[in-house]
């Protein structure tokens, strides 16, 4: 059956670059929890870098998955940051409160340089 | 565009629907020309009312009925989505901003208030025995009536 949500993993160095495309919500969620957390406690990954510009939809479900890899992230001594939102994904960060926790790019390139920053 | 239009779907209590009951109500309230920003917001209310329905009005069984109605008065748009699952035992704590009776699930505890947020009414009914049913509305401030 096709999934209206896919997820690319790409490894930089210490950080996992996590692309979201299509529609995040209860249905997908689960495909995104398996296989961030997959690839979080089999590589050897630091930080994450969610990069949501083809991301076009997301309910309070894919917050929901995405403060959980927050946590996961965070518990293991690393950083998780998000780059390129669309507006209406950007405004449920805003609601939620997420938006002051995580920290916002515009690309995924400052995104990964904020990063190399901190590390 | 005006006057009077009603739209009514009912489907299995399965999470593959709750993107065909976003898309639907979006293409129903297209009538009203909204802006892009206001077809999300009706989306995600959608998707917030469906996806509690499906979690905690069956608590994940697929066997239910979910009920998503919309109705078109002039230019507001009026919602109600209705199980007939397991009711919600204490309403004003659901309401609660990142409350969930269900942590173990990973939720955010933000569907009440997104649909608060994005709605100009917001009402909900809900009995053990009967179920849930949200009601809610909006006007949208078409953008053909801006320009004329």
């Amino acid at each position: 059956m096709k999934m209206s949500l896919q997820v690319e993993l790409e490894q930089q160095r210490n950080v996992l670059i996590v692309r979201l495309r299509g529609e995040l919500d209860h249905h997908t969620a689960d495909i995104v929890r398996f296989k961030m957390e997959d690839a979080i406690l089999r590589g050897r990954c630091d930080h994450v870098v969610l990069s949501l510009k083809d991301l076009q939809f997301m309910d309070s479900s894919g917050l929901g998955v995405i403060l959980g890899r927050y946590k996961l992230i965070k518990g293991r001594g690393g950083k998780m940051v998000v780059c390129d939102t669309q507006p209406s994904v950007k405004r449920l960060f805003e609601l939620s409160g997420l938006f002051k926790i995580l920290s916002f790019y515009d690309s995924e390139r400052s995104a990964v340089a904020g990063l190399e920053v901190v590390s | 565009m005006s006057g009077h239009n009603h739209m009514k779907l009912s489907f299995a209590s399965r999470s593959e629907n709750e993107s065909f009951a976003r898309v639907s109500v979006a293409a129903f309230v297209s009538q009203l020309d909204p802006t892009l920003e206001q077809l999300d917001e009706i989306k995600t209310v959608v998707s917030e009312a469906v996806t509690n329905a499906i979690i905690h009005g069956y608590d994940g069984r697929t066997d239910g009925i979910v009920t998503v109605e919309a109705e078109i008065d002039g230019d507001t748009i009026s919602l109600s989505v209705s199980d007939q699952g397991r009711g919600i035992e204490d309403l004003d704590l659901a309401r609660q901003p990142l409350y969930t009776s269900r942590p173990e699930l990973e939720r955010s505890g933000m569907g009440f208030t997104i649909m608060e947020n994005f709605m100009d009414e917001f009402d909900v009914v809900s009995s053990e025995a009967g179920g849930t049913s949200l009601r809610m509305k909006k006007r949208i401030e078409s953008k053909k009536a801006l320009f004329n």
